[in-house]
């Protein structure tokens, strides 16, 4: 059974198809409607499409051409961002916008037009695409690119896989020395200290993050204390020359879920009084960018139950109160996050209609599944985000209500004129039925 | 360890064999890569010439050739020892899984399901020997099946093949040994790959293509003689061929 990264909802497709050659029709003879499916690390049902068919796209992996003069590559959508990696770094080449994990495909890095640490300079994803091919159900291939096509292309980018098939995508590399990075960290005790220090290091330091503690409050009294990071490309590797993750693994599901009030708060507890290192020093770009890279299968600590993402974006005159009610609502309601991440976006428009990406500030959390008090816990998270005009991302919804979608996405009907006819998601019939 | 810096892939758009490819273009290798699928063969060219920093097409070459039709495997082998120069390795890795029901129902099928996976591969062995024989160095190595240990009634017309091949295979390694040339039989287990598309692949004893192709660079460096891929599959398979016929015959395998 396929799922999603975060296992909710669990449905049941009437076909899987493996696709295995560009440029061939679409699968005749299976249950309409079709959707794209990845690597599967998106949260939710925008990568699932219950009683219908899923097209599984890892296995268009191939490189169709690269100028090693420009950094310009184009390959097939299913390739994922670690074998791009593999091939680029070596070469001095780097994709300009990663996500936080590298197990995902291009073509969902373009479907969900994801975004990076380094938003605030880098813009997302799509707007490093020059273009890319796309497989309609009307037998056509439609060649999309930014200047030629630029009604087909912001609809695609963004498009949550449902303006049809996307075959290959290119994509424009930017330079790096090496596969290092310079990195430092800094504690702070109150989204106050958070949003003096970002306001800082945005202005000189490309990739900026923050880790919240949402269980232990500060010196204030509220919560809002957490960990800083900043980084950039480093010009040079360190002496110390290869880098090698430790991999681990979480090798099967526990009994029951792993992630509950003792463990978030001892967790959280211990992750704030981690080391830091105030001065810049070299850390290789795999654990900075993508820490949980290091350890298979995480999402098994929730147990097969599954957990919820759940990621806002606040406009910025709303940003710095909506954030501090956001988490003084998961403080009171007791339900903690082990990962809640806070990030600004840059100003920068978004490439694509249903972009997730936009100005102001973007707070990341993961909750355990515990059925009403997560559902109330979600309804009063709604209500904020709603009040502050902000949006929620369908690639790590499971649950928002149609009208969140579509007060955050108002360009959702313009949108659906785009939308192929044999191309339909979970995620899709839920917001817009 | 045998050298494979000039090597041709037989059936080079299938999974594992594409795998091996990928694998080989990392160590510098020089391949000619041959499927008969023309748009598929092109693809592929194009994905080992951007991994092999080799825009111009100087170091990975092909040819679209139907490889069951044995008329012409002849003149191919001659066009891969032109483009390539010296070939120090060869990789026969095209099949298909017939349909056994369809098999049990037709003698055309069986016997078409038997050239496929099993004559054709044998016509260009022996096309190939000879010059493998003369030089007195190098691998010859074709992808046989875990299949062909043990007739079983879900797919024994893909077994035959196999196992024939497999036979072939032996005595032409106890043939070339004499003029030091390594001859592999190579016998994946199940593998993910478009091929086995629609049974259920969940479960420990699946591999993926790279696992599988990583194990076929190293045997056919080695000059094995047999490699089970995963090496589980030697476990299993000589569990499975010391079971008595008379109970054999019993099981729903």
């Amino acid at each position: 059974m396929t799922a999603s990264w975060n296992r909710i909802p669990q449905v049941e497709h009437a076909a899987e198809v493996e696709l295995a050659h560009r440029g061939r029709p679409l699968p005749p003879g299976t249950p309409r409607p079709l959707l794209a499916h990845g690597l599967g690390r998106s949260y939710g049902d925008v990568c699932l499409n219950p009683g219908a068919t899923l097209l599984h796209t890892p296995g268009l992996d191939r490189f169709v051409a690269f100028d090693a003069a420009t950094g310009r590559i184009t390959a097939e959508a299913g390739l994922s961002l670690d074998a791009l990696l593999r091939f680029a770094v070596p070469r001095g080449w780097f994709p300009p916008v990663v996500p936080g994990t590298r197990f995902v495909t291009l073509g969902g890095a373009v479907a969900n037009d994801v975004h990076g640490k380094n938003h605030h300079q880098a813009g997302s994803f799509g707007d490093h695409v020059l273009g890319l091919t796309l497989r309609r159900s009307n037998g056509q291939a439609l060649e999309v690119t930014r200047e030629a096509s630029p009604d087909w292309f912001a609809a695609t980018v963004g498009g949550l896989g449902l303006t049809g098939l996307i075959e290959t995508v290119t994509l424009q590399l930017m330079p790096v020395r090496s596969g290092w990075m310079r990195a430092w960290s800094q504690r702070f005790d109150s989204l106050d200290a958070f949003w003096e220090l970002n306001a800082q290091a945005e202005r000189e330091w490309p990739y900026t993050v923050a880790w919240i503690d949402c269980l232990n409050p500060g010196p204030n009294g509220r919560v809002g204390r957490g960990i800083y990071g900043a980084a950039r490309h480093a010009a040079t590797a360190p002496v110390r020359g290869d880098y090698r993750e430790r991999r681990r693994s979480i090798p099967l599901d526990p009994p029951v879920s792993l992630v509950n009030r003792l463990t978030l708060r001892a967790f959280n507890h211990i992750y704030y009084r981690q080391p830091v290192h105030a001065t810049p020093r070299a850390v290789h770009h795999q654990p900075w960018l993508f820490p949980l890279d290091a350890i298979r299968h995480w999402n098994r600590i929730y147990g097969h139950q599954g957990f919820y993402q759940y990621q806002c974006v606040l406009p910025p005159h709303a940003a710095r109160d909506g954030v501090q009610a956001l988490l003084d609502a998961i403080a009171a309601s007791g339900q903690g996050s082990f990962l809640a991440v806070l990030k600004t976006f840059g100003d920068r428009p978004a490439p694509g209609m249903l972009s997730f990406p936009r100005p102001g500030a973007t707070l990341a959390l993961d909750f355990p599944e515990k059925g009403r008090d997560t559902e109330r816990l979600f309804a009063r998270l709604d209500a904020i985000v709603q009040e502050a005009g902000g949006a929620l991302y369908p690639a790590k919804d499971a649950r928002m209500p149609a009208e969140v979608f579509r007060q955050g996405f108002p360009g959702w009907e313009a949108f659906a004129e785009y939308v192929d006819p044999e191309f339909s998601s979970g995620f899709w019939r839920r917001v817009t039925a | 360890m045998n050298p494979m810096n000039n090597v041709v892939l037989f059936g080079a758009t299938s999974a594992i064999a594409t795998a091996v490819a990928r694998e080989l273009v990392d160590t510098g290798a020089r391949l000619f890569c041959v499927a008969r699928d023309g748009d598929a063969l092109e693809a592929l060219l194009a994905d080992l010439r951007v991994r092999a920093d080799d825009p111009e097409g100087n170091r990975i070459l092909g040819a679209r050739a139907d490889l069951a039709d044995i008329d012409g495997h002849a003149a191919l082998w001659q066009q891969a020892q032109e483009a390539l120069g010296e070939v120090d390795s060869v990789l026969l890795a095209w099949g298909t899984l017939p349909d056994q029901a369809a098999c049990n129902a037709s003698v055309d099928a069986t016997l078409q399901a038997i050239h496929v996976n099993g004559t054709s591969a044998i016509a260009l062995l022996g096309r190939i020997a000879p010059d493998f024989e003369a030089r007195g160095r190098g691998v010859i190595a074709a992808i046989g099946s875990v299949a062909g240990d043990r007739g079983r009634q879900s797919n024994y017309a893909y077994g035959t093949a196999k196992g024939m091949l497999a036979i072939y295979l032996q005595g032409l390694r106890n043939r070339l040994f004499f003029s030091g040339v390594d001859v592999v039989t190579l016998k994946p287990g199940f593998v993910r790959t478009p091929m086995t598309e629609g049974l259920n692949r969940a479960g420990a004893l699946w591999a993926e293509p790279e696992t599988v192709a990583r194990g076929i660079v190293r045997a056919m460096r080695r000059g094995r003689d047999v490699a089970y891929l995963p090496g589980k599959w030697w476990v299993i398979m000589t569990i499975i061929r010391l079971i008595p016929e008379y109970l054999f015959k019993r099981l729903k395998l």
